[in-house]
């Protein structure tokens, strides 16, 4: 009589809207709806594709699956199951490269990247032998290096994969052979294939996907645990079919069993299958099937057959990457980068049109100049040696130009970059206060390419449930029978002990967490007799039962006492049923069959005989339970505006009279910023169940439509309801949230909560997390058409003016909007846009409820199209994917709901407040850092050029290079390159107290302080002078000597060293030990490259260093330049420091001094008593 | 019924996962560095440091400008330019084909010696405008072959002054070598020989190990168009030193080689005769050639620059210091007063 599939949408999450667009007038109290979360539905509405939109459409077709989009299974027959198919195996490969791949494929991939292609480009150009300009080795040591490291990198990754797959492939799991005896046997997960059919024990991972055939549950119940799929930790139930259950499988008496299935897809909440057996068709949903990656729990054993196996189960479908985003301030330099193009064009051309203007004057006396040579004698005829023309020659000088001077863009910058990235990551996850210890969770950081990005953020946007509150629910308030009790006015610590307890075979249960209770509500519960105290003990009977939680035991440290938890999918479920435990209410067991309930020290155990899953339409959930008197009774819970419409409205007096008290409770609750749900219940009589029973099961097996017949039949019977009443469940606020958002707000950022919470609910939470003062003004939209919605957007925005110019100077002219998801149907995507963006930018806070995931999107869309500012979306749930894959910045909190937000997210933590570390400490510091970088790349590399320019001057405009090739290469790979990442990754200008002391501070961020196009070109003309001081110094002083390329040359390259090394060490703000070692090693590093260089005697620069470095004139002339170049940088630095003083320089000297004067006068304090 | 209920099977593995987090918690562990707070110094540009720093350069530096400039000025150098002067006066509109011809190219000079000269004085000729750091002239040798006279058809870099027009390999090879400068000459004073010692004037690190001593010149200067000075072919390369002075290509292209060294005084007044032969051509680049005569300081040769140089960084930032100075006491500001921030100055502003 019981088809146990009638419960296999059991983990049917209860609180999921609809569209919230869907028209609604908000302000009258009429419609105060339950705080229905949004946040819980999102992108994937449905966890088990009963109801959804999506099982909708297939539910309205037929539900057979188009033949040549099958796959057929035949079970127990992997043979044939896989002959006409090439399925793949069970072996899984995550990894990129084999030993023989790795080579082409690796080179193919990081060639994919423009910045190698230049550097290849560059580096092939040199090969031929017109325009060899540099050593075959020399020039190509650069790409190889970076190749070198990037290669080495990913074969490390690719080892750990291979290490794993390995691992994984050759997990044992029990196969019933089909061969032989018909047992089972342990087979390795390569070797499972479609087909195979497969047994479980408990704790075993599950090796793929497969269909459930039984369970040594005799329901056919199994429960799988699936951390490692999505991330939620609650167990969640599946079933064998009842045809298949029954079977005795272990003996293999299988018969004829084939499967239709869908061909894999990555959608890992839905399935859909028929399963043909002995004649008859059953249809499979996703409570049939179990993943792979997931684990069987409290079920002795499953036995299942495979129908995806390897890379097209689910979970590798669902393997994917991280996102890739690119910065802002990477954008921002990709301009600068064009600027240095057009720049080293420019040197080319110059090069190259003196040369050729060179070659016409002195075109007649080529022939026999001593340098120059044109004419090659050797050969029996005279031909032009290496000369094409003088057209020829200057195309070639022009490339050659470009080969010399090729690092002007600076591609080791990219890689540095890519190194910073690494060390600032590791410190943001390495950082103690970002570390969760509820969830024990550390920072993450996904994207591993945005890091500046943090530091600029201007806008944020929240969700509110579970990224602001925590998630966890907590019973405070219930109205029964019209009646509020409240537990914070009459708490009573002992009280909750009291009944929370229960003895089961001389073992006592207790509720893993307890409520407060109210003494009278306790005392009125206890009460039998009055109608009053039945009233209650229904309450508490349906908040017990009417859910979908699963208690397990859990052992304690005391092995007299067992804890039970609650598990379940839906927080507030949770809460409802500790609740009822706290007034000994405790649900003990629950199968598909029955559920016990102790009630205060009385067993009762209630048959479930019907379950209607909660969907979205209805907005509430029923069950139907045979109570020990043999009477059937109705339970209804659900959100408010779906419960008050199937109350018995009859004359009936009671349930009028409690409706009325009861609607002003509910909105006294939301107003408190709780969560409410309204509870319900009808005596069903015999007739009226029976003829339930007969159409719920005619629906049940039913091909068709089969949830559409469900739903219309839960409809029938959820009507005439007698109201028994509602619950408030607190959604708390995360620690530290009001002042993580006071900081935030200091800090010039604007914080918006987008939440699918009710206005009431939503506003209230506003005031608890201090993003709503008394002292503000509040303009409110709730718009049901868009000429409303236009006419209020232009009172608004005189509102806006009026308090902007009226009363300014006044502090109270603070302004916050708060605007509705309907409203918002109008407004987005339309003209009406504009307006709202320009009220909104003018208002300080913005509330938007109500909120759909895809408006939740359109709102950051909003801001990102019209202004430059940086924005970022902070969520938890699925239903804040689309924003933060939207925003620039996504970060996902690591909580309760899942983790596909983590999973589209650029970093993961675990509570909000950790937003002010990383956005005030980190973000500032690695804006800062990477800013100075990149400027600091720009000048290293151009000062160089520049320095191979001015000497191609001298030399006939013909690329040679004084400095070595080893050197021009090694450059920017050992000379200077360790110094600026070490800066980037450690410096620091300010400390984290400062910064969080004056969270204005992050203005610098947002205000682009640290690398703007000014600073740009401030840096250009400063390269320009170093340039000079480096290199005509040593000209003139040696103009007309006996000195040597190789030696000059040398001179040079210690020079430009010294100097780009030295102004690095005055910019710095912190001198670690680690800084002075890179800088000053840097240093060192050079001078033994040179000598190693010049100890060479193949070179022709052979020992010229030791013969410089022996003179006076060498130490003068590098004291010389390095001085005498950087005093303007110096002066001008000064003169900034000491007159126009950033905020971030002033913090700095008040660090500095400050801290030194406290500590004085600590010490003068002292001094008289000691 | 009850077999599989959840709540009986549940236990062990529930307390078993609700102890795991706390034996292996992800806190990462402290340290001061990963939470960077190393020690650190951080050094802030006060007026005084400022100041100072300034002043330190300018006392350092204002010194040594001066021990320069004397230093450079004690220097007594002689240059005599004669490559217009020793081509007769019939041929100066050919001055290209009177170096090509077979005339005698001798030509006198007279220098006349201003100040006393201690010895040692170097003899340089100069070169302008010759450019011996041209891409083509520079790549144009083998240094392999140079080192080692079994690498002696290593010529793969030295075109076109590689083989002669039979294929022999030419030692020392290239364009360098080939345009060895090959004017010369002989110093008299009051009739007097004045001896030139072209012993050690060049690298010692270049005679051991750069220019081999087994390696003789070959085949060298047997071509259609010689370009300098030809080598006896009995001395190994290791002993050719004004090879090796020229194969040290200069930086720039006016620069000087050491041809020799007068190991006497010169007083002033000295009368020199200079007897050279104008062999080099360089007209046909308008290359300027000149004899010079040289003494050195510690700075070595005669050049003002850098006294120069460094007095000018001295002063000027010995006038950036006072001017500091004076804007300190002018318009001083407190260092790190928290009314300057910018929320501070203009309260309630956006």
């Amino acid at each position: 009589m019981m088809d146990p599939n009638s419960i296999s949408e059991i983990n049917e999450n209860p609180y999921i809207t609809k569209n919230p667009s869907s028209q609604r007038s908000i302000s009258s109290v009429q419609s105060i709806q339950t705080t229905s979360s949004t946040e819980l539905g999102g992108p994937k509405p449905l966890r088990y594709g009963s109801v959804g939109p999506d099982s909708m459409r297939l539910s309205t077709s037929y539900r057979d699956i188009n033949e040549e989009e099958a796959r057929l299974v035949y079970v127990n027959d992997p043979h044939r199951t896989n002959s006409s198919f090439q399925f793949a195996g069970n072996s899984i490969k995550t990894s990129k490269y084999s030993i023989l791949t790795f080579l082409p494929r690796n080179l193919f991939e990081q060639f994919r990247r423009i910045a190698y292609l230049y550097f290849l480009v560059i580096a092939i150009l040199n090969q031929l032998p017109q325009l060899a300009v540099f050593g075959r080795g020399a020039s190509i040591l650069p790409l190889a290096f970076v190749l070198l490291v990037t290669a080495v990198k990913d074969l490390y990754e690719d080892y750990r994969r291979h290490r794993s797959d390995k691992i994984e492939n050759n997990h044992l799991s029990m196969v019933l052979s089909s061969e032989s005896s018909n047992n089972f046997q342990s087979k390795k997960w390569k070797h499972i294939r479609v087909g195979d059919i497969i047994k479980v024990s408990e704790n075993e991972s599950i090796p793929c996907d497969m269909v459930l055939l039984s369970t040594s549950d005799p329901t056919g119940v199994a429960y799988i645990q699936t951390t490692n799929l999505d991330g939620e930790s609650n167990l969640k139930t599946r079933y064998a079919k009842q045809e298949t259950q029954t079977r005795n499988l272990e003996n293999g008496d299988i018969g004829v069993i084939v499967i239709k299935c869908e061909k894999p897809n990555r959608n890992i909440y839905g399935f859909q299958a028929n399963m043909d057996f002995e004649g008859k068709r059953v249809s499979l949903g996703p409570s049939n099937i179990v993943l792979r990656g997931c684990e069987l729990r409290n079920t002795k054993s499953a036995i299942g057959v495979a129908v995806y196996t390897g890379k097209e189960t689910k979970a590798m479908l669902n393997n994917s990457g991280a996102p890739s985003k690119r910065s802002r301030l990477e954008t921002r330099m990709n301009r600068e980068i064009i600027y240095l193009s057009i720049f080293l064009v420019t040197l080319c051309t110059v090069v190259c049109i003196s040369h050729g203007v060179w070659l016409i004057k002195h075109k007649d006396e080529l022939d026999l100049i001593q340098f120059y040579r044109k004419k090659d004698y050797s050969g029996s005829e005279v031909e032009n040696y290496e000369y094409y023309g003088w057209g020829m020659e200057i195309f070639f000088v022009f490339l050659m130009s470009v080969i010399v001077f090729q690092v002007m863009i600076p591609i080791s910058l990219y890689i540095s970059m890519e190194l910073v990235r690494v060390g600032q990551a590791y410190f943001m996850i390495q950082d103690d206060r970002m570390f969760d210890e509820a969830t024990n969770s550390r920072f993450q950081c996904r994207a591993l390419n945005i890091n500046e990005d943090l530091g600029q953020i201007k806008y944020v946007f929240s969700d509110k449930t579970g990224t602001l509150t925590e998630n966890k629910m907590e019973f405070q308030c219930a109205s029964i029978g019209g009646v509020d009790y409240d537990n914070g006015k009459a708490s009573c610590e002992d009280g909750g002990i009291e009944y929370s307890s229960v003895q089961v075979d001389g073992v006592t249960l207790r509720p893993k967490m307890s409520v407060k209770v109210d003494i009278e509500l306790l005392n009125l519960s206890k009460t039998k007799d009055t109608d009053e105290g039945k009233h209650v003990r229904d309450f508490f009977l349906a908040l017990a039962t009417c859910n979908t939680i699963v208690p397990l035991t859990i052992e304690s440290s005391d092995p007299a006492v067992k804890l039970i938890e609650y598990q379940g999918e839906s927080p507030d479920e949770q809460a409802l049923v500790y609740a009822a435990a706290s007034y000994g209410f405790m649900l003990i067991e629950r199968t598909s069959g029955h559920i016990v309930v102790d009630i205060q020290g009385e067993r009762q155990r209630f048959n479930v005989l019907g379950m209607h899953e909660f969907d979205s339409d209805r907005k509430r959930m029923s069950v139907i339970l045979g109570l020990p008197d043999n009477t059937v009774k109705l339970y209804v819970k659900g959100a408010d505006t779906s419960m008050f419409n199937v109350l018995n409205n009859s004359s009936n007096t009671t349930n009028k009279n409690l409706t009325k008290p009861t609607q002003a409770h509910l909105h006294s609750y939301s107003s408190k910023g709780l969560r409410t749900l309204v509870i319900a219940a009808r005596e069903l009589t015999l007739s009226e169940f029976q003829h339930w029973q007969s159409s719920y099961e005619s629906a049940n097996n039913a091909l068709m439509g089969r949830s559409n017949l469900l739903r219309k039949i839960a409809i029938s019977i959820e009507n005439n309801l007698g109201l028994l009443g509602a619950s408030g469940i607190e959604d708390k606020l995360q620690e530290g949230v009001p002042e993580a958002i006071e900081s935030l707000r200091t800090a010039g950022i604007k914080v918006w909560v987008l939440t699918g919470d009710k206005q009431e609910t939503a506003v209230s939470i506003g005031y608890s997390s201090k993003l709503l003062t008394n002292e503000m003004t509040r303009i409110v939209i709730n718009n049901n058409s868009k000429d409303s919605c236009k006419r209020s957007l232009e009172d608004a925005l005189g509102v806006c003016k009026k308090v902007k110019n009226g009363v300014s100077g006044t502090i109270n002219s603070q302004l916050a909007l708060i605007i509705d998801g309907s409203s918002l149907v109008y407004v987005l995507d339309t003209e009406l846009e504009e307006q709202l963006f320009e009220l909104a930018s003018k208002c300080d806070v913005v509330l938007c409820c109500r909120v759909a995931p895809l408006q939740k999107a359109g709102i950051v869309a909003l801001i990102k199209k019209r202004t430059d500012d940086m924005t970022l979306a902070i969520g938890d749930g699925a239903n804040d994917v689309s924003m933060i894959q939207r925003a620039d910045v996504g970060i996902g909190i690591s909580g309760q709901e899942g983790r596909q937000a983590v999973m589209a997210s650029d970093f993961a933590m675990g509570q909000f407040r950790f937003l002010v570390p990383l956005l005030l400490v980190h973000g500032h510091w690695n804006y800062q850092r990477m800013s100075y970088m990149i400027l600091y790349n720009f000048y290293r590399n151009a000062v160089f050029v520049l320095i191979l320019f001015w000497y191609v001057l001298f030399t006939g405009f013909t690329l040679t290079t004084a400095i070595t090739d080893w050197s021009s290469m090694l450059y920017s790979i050992i000379y200077t390159s360790l110094p600026t990442i070490v800066v980037g990754i450690l410096d620091k200008d300010l400390s984290r107290a400062t910064l969080l002391k004056h969270p204005q501070l992050y203005g610098a961020g947002q205000r682009n302080e640290s690398y703007n196009g000014k600073l740009f070109w401030v840096t250009i003309f400063d390269t320009l002078w170093q340039s000079i001081a480096v290199f005509f110094v040593p000209l003139v002083a040696y103009w007309a000597s006996n000195v040597d390329g190789s030696s000059l040359g040398d001179l040079w390259t210690i020079a430009v060293v010294v100097l780009v090394n030295v102004h690095l060490a005055m910019d710095l703000f912190r001198w670690y030990w680690i800084t002075h070692a890179a800088i000053w090693g840097s240093i060192i590093a050079t001078f033994v490259c040179v000598m190693v260089i010049d100890a060479l005697p193949f070179l022709p620069g052979y020992w010229a260093f030791f013969h410089i470095a022996d003179t006076k004139l060498f130490w003068m002339c590098l004291l010389g330049i390095t001085i005498g170049a950087l005093i303007p940088h110096f002066v001008v630095k000064i003169f900034v420091q000491y007159y126009k003083p950033n905020d971030i320089q002033i913090a700095r000297e008040a660090e500095k001094f400050q801290d030194s004067r406290v500590s004085r006068q600590v010490q003068i304090e002292m001094n008289p008593i000691s | 019924m009850n077999s599989g209920t959840p709540s009986s099977s549940a236990g062990a593995p529930g307390s078993a996962e609700s102890a795991a987090p706390r034996r292996n918690s992800k806190r990462p562990k402290y340290s001061r560095f990963t939470q960077q707070e190393l020690p650190a110094c951080k050094p802030i540009l006060t007026p005084k440091w400022v100041i100072s720093a300034f002043l330190l350069v300018s006392v350092v530096f204002i010194p040594i400008g001066v021990v320069s400039l004397f230093a450079s000025r004690d220097v007594v150098e002689i240059i005599d330019r004669y490559e217009t002067e020793c081509i007769p006066l019939d041929s100066r509109n050919n001055k290209t084909g009177f170096m090509w011809s077979n005339a005698d190219k001798t030509c006198n000079r007279i220098i006349t010696v201003t100040k006393h000269m201690k010895q040692p004085i170097y003899v340089y000729y100069q070169l302008d405008n010759f450019y011996q750091n041209h891409r083509r002239y520079v790549k144009s040798r083998s240094d392999q072959q140079l080192r080692n006279p079994g690498n002696e058809r290593d010529i793969s870099t030295c075109s076109p002054e590689d083989t002669t027009p039979e294929g022999l390999p030419i030692v020392p090879c290239g364009l360098i070598a080939w345009s060895m400068f090959n004017d010369t000459y002989s110093l008299s004073r009051n009739n007097q020989q004045l001896g030139i010692n072209k012993r050690g004037i060049s690298w010692q690190s270049d005679r051991d190990r750069k220019f081999g001593k087994g390696v003789f010149p070959k085949n060298f200067q047997n071509g259609t168009a010689p370009g300098g000075a030809k080598l006896n072919e009995s001395i190994p390369l290791s002993e050719q030193e004004d090879l090796i002075v020229w194969m040290r290509t200069a930086a720039l292209p006016t620069f000087r080689k050491l041809y020799g060294k007068i190991e006497v005084d010169l007083q002033a007044g000295d009368v020199i005769n200079v007897t050279l032969q104008n062999n080099y051509n360089t007209y046909n680049f308008n290359g300027k050639k000149k004899l010079v005569l040289s003494t050195t300081s510690w700075l070595g040769g005669k050049n003002d620059f850098m006294g120069i140089a460094y007095l000018t960084v001295g002063g000027l930032c010995f006038c950036l210091a006072m001017g500091f100075m004076l804007i300190y006491l002018i318009k001083p500001r407190q260092l790190g007063d928290p009314s300057y921030l910018s929320w501070n100055r203009n309260p309630g502003g956006h």
